[in-house]
């Protein structure tokens, strides 16, 4: 469907739980058509091709005490479907209770049109055949790093192409396209006996802009080889540095700390901390949904409100909580337009392009200034805690003796309190790295427990 | 109630997608020859029609209220070790046809099959999971009052508690899997679950903890209204919470470790149960690749997956490509004997299908997975094996785990745990990780006990992007020499 369509739907969709009864509406329409595509050494894999509609529908009912509300979601677009669900939606509204927080905002919509550079026709001509080309070259590249690569998890092509219209009964009615690319390259590097796996990956809104077939494969088959008779660490307190592949995680912990649902629920060990310094000042966190050509930029978030530029943390000091409007009214603030939506579930609080501002020096220069310590190449298991900010979590790579790499480690485990890490952040790099919504350059944490044998 | 034999609950299904869309044999044939125009091995259909709904309280208010519809169809077709995938959210004859010319590009060679034989419906072997009436039928106000009564119970179990969330998630889906070979197999899956969350702070309000539980299954949505059930899973969460209150820091390096029986069972699932699944072992990217036979486990130690146990989260009465699930023994006294396979990767290794071939939804396609994981029971009394550790961590429940199916490396995260000093329980411990090594850990089991729980029902494996609901159990174990990820020395 193009946007004309796809808004009269949200029309349809719009005045049928009005003619319900519903005081208070929006829709969320989402259509992608996607491709990928796997091969193993020379071999296609699979390949899969979709096509996805989804209508999300949330009803408000109430009066003066507040409002209680309900979404329905379906992938049928017919009128038939489309009314049968709008007035099953306030059905649902009704039998929920009333919550004097609820609403959906009423003004302060996005009005302009930015280009945020998200879509790029031209790619829609570029054949299946020729993007599993360049997956049999990653492959292909992969090996051809050493002979230890023989085998593979394989390397994967995937496109997407998606459109986003959103309405509500305020008036607010919009709509966008945008594309995405990603080329994926995982092999296997064995050696007495044992195996290592690792990847590389390339992401980007323009076919062009993803890093070349060959410099993925061979990314990835470095990454694998530099695994090989890797050892574990006896257990000892020592710097651990992130690289930008594992760096992200650690925003994606702050992020999860510093949403206004975390917030107004107290379950987040930086709730209340607003204006303090929670960081060292070697930190400081943006979020921003306009960078263009972003993997996280959108012109409006999933209320309609414009995206913006939000300084998370500046230079170690919590300087914003990122909200939507429900969390925004829990806690007396405004909206920082980051309501992230899917068409089945209400508006959370979500990141766009959400980053660490680089530092000075090189990952080079980093590990010859540490002398002894963990450079993290890789994270396992679901270790953080968001309420008490207890981190612990399983890692991999390479230890680092005398400012240089000595050799791989594994099974060990990295744990510390996370307010005291990103206190004791004590080095950022200059190599941010975009691959995502979250990019970090290396950083160091100046101690924390390693966990050997 | 009528209690459905397994042959009718095959027929509904089939009989849903007949008078729901208006698929009758002849266009399911034709849609299957349109797949068998080019040279395909094998080429099925996967029909899916789910309804879902949820009700969520936080702040003692049920805020939200929602019910979703997902319909589709998937067309797959096979050659060699090649898969074509394509699907639809349209479920009309024309799009099953488009999607079929879609997947059959996959192979370049002319077909020559003539038309598929598609029987009126092959009889399903089992019945694990008959409901009298659907979940997503369960009025929304008696899930809505359920919540309810769960926030009032919380809190008057312990004034600490601070916040309340719960949430009743219901479904249903009518799967139907039309394949080349003539098969027509329809399953219909009840799945319910009940989640409770609660915050806790002390006194001074500067400690907080958090505590979870869940509990769901493939059964009435009934049974969870039942205060009976739902009482001790809001106890259960409360407790865990105000016990960590005072829970000191975990010790950090390689000592012995005692499991609790249930959910730990997890570590089954990551430590051996991906590595033993077909697909990897195939394509020889697993540690446990080509080591059938071969010892990976102490001697008394029995691994099973069982997709068979009646009203279990993680069992089916068919698996995502129509065979019926069965109890395989993956580990027997210590030995490697078998591994968990789809329909492709059977084939490929000249074995038979164990109905492990699931999928998330129609947007997926199959690979092998878990059902039910767990060991089975041994001999010694839990409280034993717990007074024979000199020095170690007693670990009761985990949040989550990973595994690095190639260096067989997996972790799991405890979220209750204890000290172990000269076999006594000691201080509860704040949230250590385990890290292992999956083809050696089960080698360290050292004592087995008599005491296998299977978990409440809460688990959901991720593998490619696709979540499906899984089950694990464990008795009491003692696993000598696992590395505890905590922070003190």
């Amino acid at each position: 469907m193009n946007a004309p369509d796809l808004l009269a739907v949200i029309d349809l969709a719009l005045e049928s739980v009005a003619r319900a009864g519903a005081d208070a509406a929006d829709c969320v329409l989402v259509e992608s058509d996607s491709v990928e595509a796997r091969v193993r050494d020379a071999e296609i894999d699979f390949v899969k091709q979709a096509r996805e509609r989804t209508l999300g529908i949330r009803a408000l009912v109430g009066g003066d005490r507040g409002k209680s509300s309900a979404i329905t979601s379906t992938s049928d677009l017919s009128e038939a479907a489309v009314t049968r669900m709008a007035s099953e939606t306030v059905a649902l509204a009704r039998a929920t209770a009333v919550d004097p927080s609820a609403g959906i905002p009423e003004d302060g919509f996005a009005t302009d049109d930015p280009d945020l550079a998200l879509y790029h026709e031209a790619d829609r001509d570029v054949s299946v055949e020729a993007r599993i080309e360049d997956a049999r070259r990653a492959e292909a590249a992969a090996r051809a790093v050493d002979p230890r690569i023989a085998n593979s998890e394989g390397s994967a092509v995937g496109s997407d192409y998606s459109t986003i219209a959103i309405g509500n009964h305020a008036g607010f009615r919009g709509s966008y396209r945008s594309s995405s690319h990603s080329l994926f390259s995982e092999p296997l590097a064995h050696q007495n006996g044992s195996m290592q796996r690792d990847y590389w990956y390339t992401t980007a809104r323009k076919l062009s802009d993803l890093e070349s077939p060959d410099a993925v494969g061979r990314r990835a088959g470095e990454r694998a080889i530099r695994r090989l008779g890797a050892s574990r660490l006896s257990t000892c307190e020592a710097p651990v540095i992130f690289d930008p592949v594992t760096a992200p995680s650690l925003l994606g912990h702050i992020a999860s700390c510093i949403t206004g649902y975390a917030i107004y629920r107290e379950s987040s060990f930086l709730a209340g901390r607003l204006g303090e310094q929670v960081a060292s000042d070697l930190v400081t966190l943006i979020d921003d949904g306009r960078l263009p050509g972003g993997l996280g930029s959108k012109p409006f978030d999933g209320e309609g409100q414009p995206t913006r530029r939000t300084v998370a943390i500046d230079r170690g000091k919590l300087a914003s909580y990122l909200l939507d409007s429900y969390s925004a009214r829990k806690l007396g603030m405004q909206t920082t337009g980051s309501a992230a939506r899917s068409a089945g579930s209400p508006p959370s609080v979500g990141t766009t392009n959400f980053w660490l501002e680089p530092g000075d020096a090189s990952l080079e220069e980093i590990i010859a200034d540490t002398g002894r310590g963990l450079l993290v190449t890789e994270l396992i298991g679901m270790g953080f805690n968001p309420v008490t900010g207890d981190y612990s979590r399983g890692a991999a790579g390479l230890w680092i003796e005398n400012g240089a790499i000595s050799h791989p480690v594994e099974e060990i485990t990295i744990a510390g309190s996370f307010g005291d890490m990103l206190t004791n952040i004590d080095a950022v790099g200059s190599d941010l790295l975009w691959r995502g919504r979250t990019a970090a350059p290396s950083v160091r944490i100046s101690n924390m427990t390693i966990a050997g044998e | 109630m009528k209690e459905p034999t397994p042959r009718e609950t095959g027929d509904e299904a089939l009989g849903f997608f007949r008078d729901h869309f208006g698929l009758d044999d002849r266009s399911l044939v034709s849609a299957l020859d349109t797949a068998l125009e080019r040279q395909i091995d094998f080429a099925d259909l996967f029909f899916e029609y789910s309804t879902q709904d949820s009700v969520s309280l936080e702040e003692s208010i049920v805020k939200n209220g929602d019910r979703h519809i997902e319909q589709g169809v998937g067309v797959r077709a096979q050659i060699g070790e090649r898969q074509g995938y394509a699907h639809s959210d349209d479920v009309t004859v024309e799009s099953v046809k488009l999607a079929a010319t879609t997947a059959r590009a996959i192979s370049a060679g002319a077909g020559g099959v003539s038309s598929v034989p598609v029987g009126s419906g092959t009889p399903t072997v089992h019945d694990l999971y008959p409901v009298a009436t659907a979940p997503t039928d369960v009025p929304i106000e008696r899930k809505v009052s359920l919540l309810s009564e769960i926030d009032i119970y919380a809190r008057g179990l312990d004034p600490r508690v601070k916040q309340v969330m719960a949430s009743a998630v219901s479904q249903h889906r009518n799967v139907l899997v039309v394949g080349s070979d003539g098969s027509l197999v329809g399953d219909v899956r009840p799945l319910v679950r009940l989640n409770v969350q609660v915050i806790v702070a002390d006194a001074s309000g500067q400690r907080r903890e958090v505590g979870y539980q869940g509990m769901g299954g493939r059964f009435e949505f009934e049974k969870l209204l039942d205060p009976e059930a739902w009482k001790p899973l809001v106890a259960e969460s409360v407790r865990v919470a105000t016990l960590n209150l005072d829970a000191e820091a975990c010790p950090a390096g390689a000592m012995d470790v005692v499991l609790g029986p249930g959910w730990p069972g997890i570590l089954l699932h990551e430590a051996i149960g991906h590595g033993l699944e077909g697909d990897f072992n195939r394509k020889k990217t697993s540690a446990f690749s080509d080591r059938l036979g071969e010892r990976v486990a102490s001697k008394g130690v029995t691994v099973v997956d069982d997709g068979t146990i009646p009203g279990r989260r993680g069992s089916l009465n068919v698996d995502d490509e129509g065979t019926p699930t069965q109890r395989t023994v993956l580990i027997e006294d210590g030995i490697l004997r078998g591994y968990l396979q789809d329909r492709l990767n059977a084939r490929l290794m000249g074995v038979e299908s164990t109905g492990n071939g699931r999928r998330e939804s129609y947007a997926h396609l199959p690979m092998p997975r878990m059902t039910n994981t767990f060991m089975l029971a041994g001999e010694e009394d839990p409280d034993d094996v717990i007074r024979s550790v000199k020095r170690g961590i007693y670990a009761v429940s985990f949040g989550g785990g990973q595994v690095d199916i190639t260096s067989g490396k997996f972790v799991f995260s405890a979220n209750e745990a204890y000290k172990i000093e000269d076999g006594q329980l000691g201080a509860p411990l704040k949230g250590a990780t385990l890290i292992g090594n999956g083809p050696d850990v089960l080698t360290r089991v050292s004592m087995i006990g008599n005491d296998l729980e299977l978990d409440w029902g809460i688990g959901t494996c991720g593998k490619d992007g696709q979540g499906v609901p899984v089950g694990v159990g464990l008795p009491t174990l003692r696993v000598e020499e696992l590395t505890v990820g905590g922070t003190e020395g």
